[in-house]
């Protein structure tokens, strides 16, 4: 493995800025590391190498770009991020041959910045799973363990950072999408305030709940993404036109946490948690005391209800997101169909596979006439109360601390059949989604047991999110670092 | 047998008059090759999301205020969900449980009797896109031109009683719209166009009957022959027996029946729910002040300053204020010429029978209302009679230009000089000794022949008022 591969992504920035790398040998050797480890890994279902190539050597040859972040930089992003030019398709078959005109807000920026696009990441299809298992194209294996699953969703995005094919990918985050494949594949990952970064051109799964977001080795190089991309676009109303702090100083100055009152919610630390989890957990608390902080136990009341209440919300939006896939315009129509209802019927069904099927039809039944009241309207009231748990916690401190997952990534094949069991996996991810605050994960070590990343969850103030960059910057310091799976 | 009651409520789609659509930027044109104004937004592409056009929410909320609704202080857009293929993203944007303007009123005037006709709801809503079936190919295609233009939905309560009515009501409300300048009005090419729930019940009954939905009627014309055809036909039903079935119904004008379009076991279950993809419509009181100033004069209340003001008949006004271009250029012919019953007797007979017949609207006239009003003018004073107006009005009304000049060149002033028009009547009554006589005997009948004769002489160019003096005194 080329030795520009260890670098974090603000290492690479200083390489290329004093032009000991060039935009090119990053390109390549990322190219390298994906020949190496795709056939094992299979995180990626487009690698835009040819083009990735030509546009790094164009960029060298006018040289390096102090105004853009990026400049130079390798990405990856989720397929489920439109990218012009670039086959978008929600790991669907629905989606199979989509190719966009245009650019997702997110990746013009990022393009805007001097990124360069790789590749698109492999996904739960429509964005819709735990595991990654429901991509409709392939699996992709966790680069810790080749047996275990990377997360979900946004798997191909936490596989390929971890696997060091890229320096940051792109995840969004609907019930915990780009969190679970962090903590599971051992990087940072954050998913920001809802309306921090443009939804413009990200296929909608929950639309008030889908976040962008970054996935990178460190919580400096998630801040570094995190700046390029935020703020108002006038193409999405629910962003926010507000002010984007320095989110780069703020994470990388923080080297302690003193005085930091650290919200432990008594929800998320029960029973149910591997012991491992816990002991990576219990020590990075008190990593995080030795750094100066001080831990408060916080109450989160409503966590019981956050599964049913996501679920109501998530597919009901989902199944009405999902209705432009007729066949109609783009993507897959059935050749055999005879007429309109043909069309939808068996395109539809051929489509989308058995999990998305499954969330429209739930979510189509949650907005029926004579049970709308009983679901979503309750599951929206609910919501609010949820939110309000974490407003009154955040009243008693400044960041909430819990694991990611109760347990460590898990076999490949181990829960697909059982839905209920792989919607448990993000019992401490959705709340976050349903309030719409800011959280990441971040590795704190590897289960004694299965030898696979451990991941705790910062949860922030609404638009707060340089609070909990900083703190994971201080807190990564004073634990030891578990480095890069072997492949 | 009993006597029965007809219940009417309509529903009006009014097209807003906005530039661009109403959640993107593509052109609202009228005309355009199918999906030239297209964009990934409208056409439903994955990834996109809807912006709020402002210019609509102005529009909407002008609306509301001209018919005094009570306007909500925050509205919620909704998703109705239903497949078709004119229907890009599968749900139109519409609003539901909280639209921008409720509980307003229309006053309209039916055979001189004044009625208040409640107006329920005003919501915004995207329009949907078109279907084309092909005769040639076998196949369909979708225009999506129309998709994501702005529309209002006006929502009556069922206050009215006939078809005439509603008719009276909806042209009540196309009036005040193409007042405030946010709808051309045009039913034809569909920017203004009505849905009506007609009942019937037993008069005196205070509960509703069972109501069919009349969809498809694009004038003033169809909408007053399918209510009458729907109230004839559930009538019919009734003392045949038979139960009248809650359903949408398709008005046919070729054959004058509506037709059952589907049943109430196949209504649709639209699933609204609030969209995610846009936040509360908060109108913000500063500018619904402002709005509110930018009101015009609304048509009621022109229609009462002309009766008023200018001493014009009840019809009269109701028919010139009911365009507000016809109307304003009543208004500019009168500041010209301060005659207002005048020129309004010339716009009622000649001006409206020449636009009738060429299809032009008030704002599309070639003849300046200052050239009418010159018009009156030079028939006032005696320069032309007013028979040789309403002949030259037709070449007037094609051309336009100044009256007096064509007067001039078609050498069609009138004889006013008593000498002049002295020797024309002494030559009729030189040529017509016998009538003379008998005049003078007492068939005094015999000056209308005088005139005629005169007037033939003169090429219809005598002053009528002169020609009678002289031809009095002459015959005494
Ligand atoms: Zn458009």
């Amino acid at each position: 493995m080329s030795d520009i591969l260890s670098l974090s992504l603000a290492g690479l920035r200083a390489r290329l800025a004093d032009r000991s790398v060039s935009a090119t040998d990053a390109v390549s050797s990322c190219l390298e590391r994906i020949a190496d480890t795709e056939p094992a890994i299979e995180a990626l279902l487009t690698v835009t190498g040819e083009a990735a190539l030509t546009q790094a050597q164009a960029m060298d040859a006018a040289g390096p770009d102090a105004s853009k972040p990026l400049w130079g930089v390798p990405v990856v992003v989720k397929d489920a991020i439109c990218t012009k030019g670039v086959a978008t398709t929600c790991a669907s078959r629905i989606l199979e041959n989509f190719v966009p005109f245009y650019d997702a807000t997110c990746v013009a920026r990022l393009k805007e910045a001097g990124a360069i696009l790789l590749g698109k990441a492999n996904m739960d299809e429509f964005a819709m799973g735990s595991s990654t298992e429901n991509s409709a194209f392939q699996k992709t294996r966790n680069p810790w363990n080749l047996d275990k699953v990377p997360g979900g969703s946004s798997g191909g995005s936490g596989a390929t950072v971890a696997a060091g094919q890229c320096f940051a990918a792109l995840g969004t985050d609907t019930g915990g999408s780009i969190r679970l494949p962090a903590s599971f594949c051992g990087v940072t990952g954050i998913k920001p305030t809802y309306g921090r970064i443009s939804r413009y051109g990200v296929v909608a799964y929950g639309s008030s709940l889908d976040q962008v977001g970054p996935l990178a080795r460190t919580a400096e190089d998630c801040a570094v993404m995190l700046q390029v991309m935020s703020g108002h676009d006038a193409k999405d109303s629910t962003s926010a036109p507000r002010e984007v702090p320095d989110f780069a100083a703020q994470t990388a100055t923080r080297k302690d946490l003193k005085g930091l009152r650290l919200g432990l919610p008594e929800e998320y630390w029960g029973e149910g948690l591997t012991a491992e989890v816990r002991a990576c957990c219990d020590q990075a608390v008190d990593a995080a005391k030795g750094l100066g902080a001080v831990v408060v136990p916080v109450k989160l009341p409503h966590t019981k209800y956050a599964i049913a209440t996501y679920y109501i919300v998530a597919m009901a939006e989902a199944s009405s997101n999902l209705a432009r896939f007729d066949g109609v315009r783009y993507g897959f129509r059935h050749p055999d169909a005879k007429d309109l209802r043909d069309l939808y019927e068996m395109s539809r069904s051929e489509g989308f596979g058995e999990e998305v099927q499954r969330r429209i039809v739930l979510g189509t039944y949650v907005l029926s006439a004579g049970y709308y009241d009983a679901y979503y309207r309750k599951a929206a009231q609910v919501r609010r109360l949820i939110r309000q748990d974490f407003l009154d916690a955040f009243q008693a401190c400044d960041v909430i601390v819990g694991p990611t997952s109760p347990f460590t990534a898990f076999g490949l094949g181990e829960k697909a059949d059982d839905p209920l069991q792989m919607y448990l996996a993000d019992i401490f991810t959705i709340s976050l989604n349903l309030s719409g605050l800011p959280g990441l994960s971040m590795p704190v070590g590897l289960g004694q047991e299965s030898g696979l990343p451990v991941g705790l969850q910062m949860f922030g103030k609404a638009w707060d999110e340089g609070t909990i960059l900083g703190a994971a910057n201080a807190l990564s310091g004073a634990l030891p670092q578990i480095g890069m799976p072997k492949i | 047998m009993a006597e029965y009651e007809a219940v009417i409520g309509l529903e009006v789609h009014a097209q807003l008059l906005t530039e661009s659509k109403i959640f993107c930027s593509c052109s609202t044109r009228f005309g355009n090759d199918p999906n030239e104004n297209v964009c990934p937004v409208c056409s439903g592409m994955p990834g996109v999301l809807p912006v709020l056009n402002e210019r609509a929410v102005e529009y909407a909320a002008k609306m509301g205020m001209a018919i005094d609704c009570a306007l909500n202080p925050v509205s919620v857009f909704a998703r109705k969900n239903y497949f078709y293929p004119d229907l890009p993203k599968g749900y139109q944007i519409s609003q539901f449980e909280l639209p921008i303007a409720e509980h307003g009123k229309v006053d309209i005037l039916v055979d001189g009797v004044a009625k208040t006709i409640g107006v329920t709801r005003i919501h915004m809503e995207e329009d949907a896109g078109k279907n084309i079936h092909s005769a040639t190919d076998n196949a369909s295609y979708v225009d999506l031109n129309r998709a994501c233009v702005p529309l209002i939905e006006i929502v009556s309560e069922p206050d009215m009683r006939s078809a005439d009515e509603a008719v009276a009501y909806l042209k009540e409300l196309r009036s005040i719209l193409v007042y405030l300048g946010i709808c051309d009005g045009n039913m034809e090419e569909g920017s203004f166009r009505c849905d009506a729930n007609v009942s019937i019940r037993p008069k005196g009954q205070e509960e509703f009957g069972t109501r069919a939905e009349i969809k498809n009627v694009n004038s003033f014309r169809n909408v007053h022959k399918a209510i009458e055809y729907e109230i004839q036909r559930q009538k019919d039903c009734l003392e045949d027996g038979e139960a009248i079935v809650q359903e949408t119904r398709l008005y046919n004008p070729d054959k004058n029946v509506t037709a059952s379009m589907r049943g109430k076991e196949e209504a649709h279950d639209y699933r609204y729910f609030p969209d995610p993809d846009l936040v509360p419509l908060k109108l913000d009181p500063a500018k619904l002040e402002q709005w509110k100033a930018q009101l015009p004069e609304l048509p009621r209340v022109r229609r009462q300053r002309f009766e008023n003001d200018f001493g014009l008949s009840a019809n009269d006004a109701a028919t010139i204020t009911a365009e507000r271009d016809l109307a304003d250029y009543f208004e500019a012919a009168c500041a010209a010429y301060a005659q207002p019953k005048k020129i309004a007797n010339w716009i009622m007979s000649e001006l409206l029978r020449e636009m009738g017949e060429a299809k032009l609207a008030a704002a599309q006239l070639k003849l300046a209302p200052s050239d009418l009003a010159k018009l009156v003018k030079l028939v006032d004073e005696g320069v032309i009679s007013g028979k040789i107006g309403k002949q030259i009005f037709p070449d007037l009304f094609a051309q336009g230009g100044d009256p007096e000049a064509l007067v001039k060149a078609k050498g069609l002033v009138q004889i006013s000089d008593s000498s002049a028009l002295e020797e024309a009547i002494d030559a009729v009554l030189a040529a017509s000794p016998a009538e003379v006589e008998a005049y003078k005997g007492g068939k005094t009948k015999l000056m209308g022949f005088f005139v005629g004769q005169v007037m033939k002489a003169t090429k219809g160019q005598a002053n009528p008022g002169l020609l009678n003096q002289l031809l009095a005194k002459k015959l005494s």
